[in-house]
């Protein structure tokens, strides 16, 4: 199979998957329940998941692996299971990606916060080491790095995959609309401050998830393509922000909806579309049926 | 005197602990919070200005430049660690009732949700603000919040959520602490949640940034 960044280099723009988290919910998953102990107690649901995914026309799917670092098992008392964990969420993706598709193992971050020293750099590293090493046994052929906030610790993350296994290393960060109107994560990092450092660290493909939808992410995309021209991007947009309706939050962006802006995201500069919180099948084919006609 | 509470008050809003520490860049080597509060007390300045027109002045702007967007969480937390420190020296005079905080300021995440990083935020500029403030820690169950709402009787209640799955608990959290301690205060924020949400489950107060929640407080004590 071509490594991603192959296919991107001759052309080709790709579809990544949608939602995990949102998905995993509807199918039972409780507040409160590790989303990653599925891969071992209800790998069934896991595969179907990334199935129903690859069948919508994803070029790749990611795996149940995001709170899957010792840091974030630890909540549950899990922290000694990376190694199992992880290694069954990429076997299960790759059951559902066969041979063509690509496996994204997905890590995002630890909740600790470097410059308060709840950790150390060194631990980070470990960490990360030892869930992407799990992630590319289990047959991950990428590493998806997401939803970072911190500069220093998504660098610490692609390098530890980077340095540790043969996956090609993917990071997004996650940014959100200040009130003058420029895109900044949590931590205050903005697109141009992640083009400066995180590819060096050694990602292949960098770009954004998560935040308020898929609009801003034509900006965010913009202002990545502004400081580099040639890296390949990647955007998993949510389906809107939350609401909640009776007991219960969905996220409003429809299938069509999300397609509309397909296109201009395209021409902005992404060559990877996929979806984040509250899309779904239906969203991921939309997304692939505008990006075939481009 | 004067002069020495403003200095203190630079320390806290750009987060300079203490002369040891290398942040902010621009203020190395010069002392930090944690010298100047020693300072101030030495001098004879009392307990209660140094809250007030140092710490609280100190935090309150960084709750404006937080709000304006013109700070993110990491300048924010150190502020907070500088303003910790220099809390330290004024222990005593909390302890002996020498000055007084506003109120009790009960906060956790709720259940299901192990996410902590903006409830501790909006925790630190409460404290930061002259609350006395009982962090319950995440995944705290409607009980708990009850339980420790009527150890204080009179105290406002703050609920985080991160998830759009722990809204749920968020509503019945406030449900049961309206139901059991009727009259009780209740705020919420959360990435996901606003004051349409607020309004459906019948919290009293929503607001997207700390800031906007202290405001909130000292208006009801005010």
């Amino acid at each position: 199979m071509r490594k991603i960044t192959e296919k991107i280099r001759s052309g080709h723009r790709l579809v990544s998957d949608g939602a995990w988290g949102t998905f995993m919910q509807q199918m039972g998953l409780g507040p409160g329940e590790c989303p990653e102990l599925w891969n071992l107690k209800k790998p069934d649901a896991v595969l179907e998941i990334a199935k129903s995914y690859i069948e919508a026309g994803s070029d790749m799917i990611e795996t149940n692996s995001f709170g899957g670092s010792r840091f974030k098992l630890a909540n549950y008392g899990l922290q000694e299971r990376v190694k199992e964990i992880n290694r069954a969420a990429a076997e299960l993706s790759r059951k559902a990606a066969g041979d063509s598709k690509h496996v994204l193992g997905s890590i995002g971050p630890t909740g600790k916060i470097l410059m308060m020293e709840e950790v150390t750099r060194d631990e980070l590293y470990e960490a990360f080491k030892e869930q992407a090493v799990a992630l590319f046994e289990g047959g991950s052929d990428a590493i998806v790095i997401e939803t970072m906030s911190d500069i220093d610790e998504a660098e610490i993350a692609v390098k530890a995959a980077s340095e540790n296994t043969g996956a090609e290393i993917i990071c997004t960060m996650t940014f959100e609309r200040t009130i003058e109107g420029e895109y900044r994560s949590m931590m205050g990092v903005s697109p141009t401050d992640m083009v400066a450092r995180i590819p060096d660290a050694g990602a292949d493909i960098i770009g954004a998830n998560c935040g308020n939808g898929i609009e801003g992410m034509i900006n965010i995309t913009r202002e990545i393509r502004e400081s580099d021209k040639n890296i390949p991007v990647l955007i998993h947009a949510n389906a809107g922000m939350p609401v909640y309706k009776d007991g219960q939050t969905f996220f409003p962006e429809t299938p069509d909806q999300m397609a509309s802006f397909v296109e201009e995201l395209v021409l902005s500069g992404a060559n990877i579309i996929g979806g984040c919180c509250g899309t779904t099948p239906l969203h991921i084919r939309r997304i692939a049926e505008v990006i075939s006609r481009l | 005197m004067e002069q020495l509470l403003e200095q203190i008050a630079i320390c806290v809003e750009f987060g300079k602990i203490n002369k040891l520490a290398p942040y902010p860049p621009d203020m190395k080597g010069q002392d930090g919070a944690d010298e100047l509060t020693g300072k101030a007390l030495d001098q004879g300045i009392s307990a209660d200005d140094v809250l007030q027109k140092a710490l609280i002045k100190g935090m309150e702007k960084v709750g404006i430049k937080f709000r304006e967007n013109k700070i993110f969480v990491p300048q924010v937390l150190m502020s907070a660690k500088a303003m910790h420190t220099a809390m330290e020296h004024l222990k005593p005079s909390f302890q002996s009732g020498t000055i007084r905080r506003k109120g009790i300021f009960v906060i956790g995440t709720v259940a299901g949700d192990l996410h902590d990083i903006g409830k501790n935020l909006v925790s630190m500029m409460i404290e930061g603000n002259g609350w006395q403030v009982i962090d319950l820690g995440t995944d705290v169950k409607p009980e708990k919040f009850i339980e420790m709402a009527k150890a204080n009787p009179g105290c406002k209640v703050g609920l985080s959520a991160l998830l759009t799955t722990t809204m749920g608990n968020m509503e019945k959290t406030v449900k049961e602490l309206k139901e059991q301690i009727p009259g009780i205060i209740v705020l919420i924020g959360g990435a996901p949640v606003n004051d349409n949400f607020r309004e459906k489950i019948g919290a009293d107060f929503y607001s997207p940034d700390p800031q906007g929640a202290v405001e909130y407080l000292n208006k009801l004590v005010a």
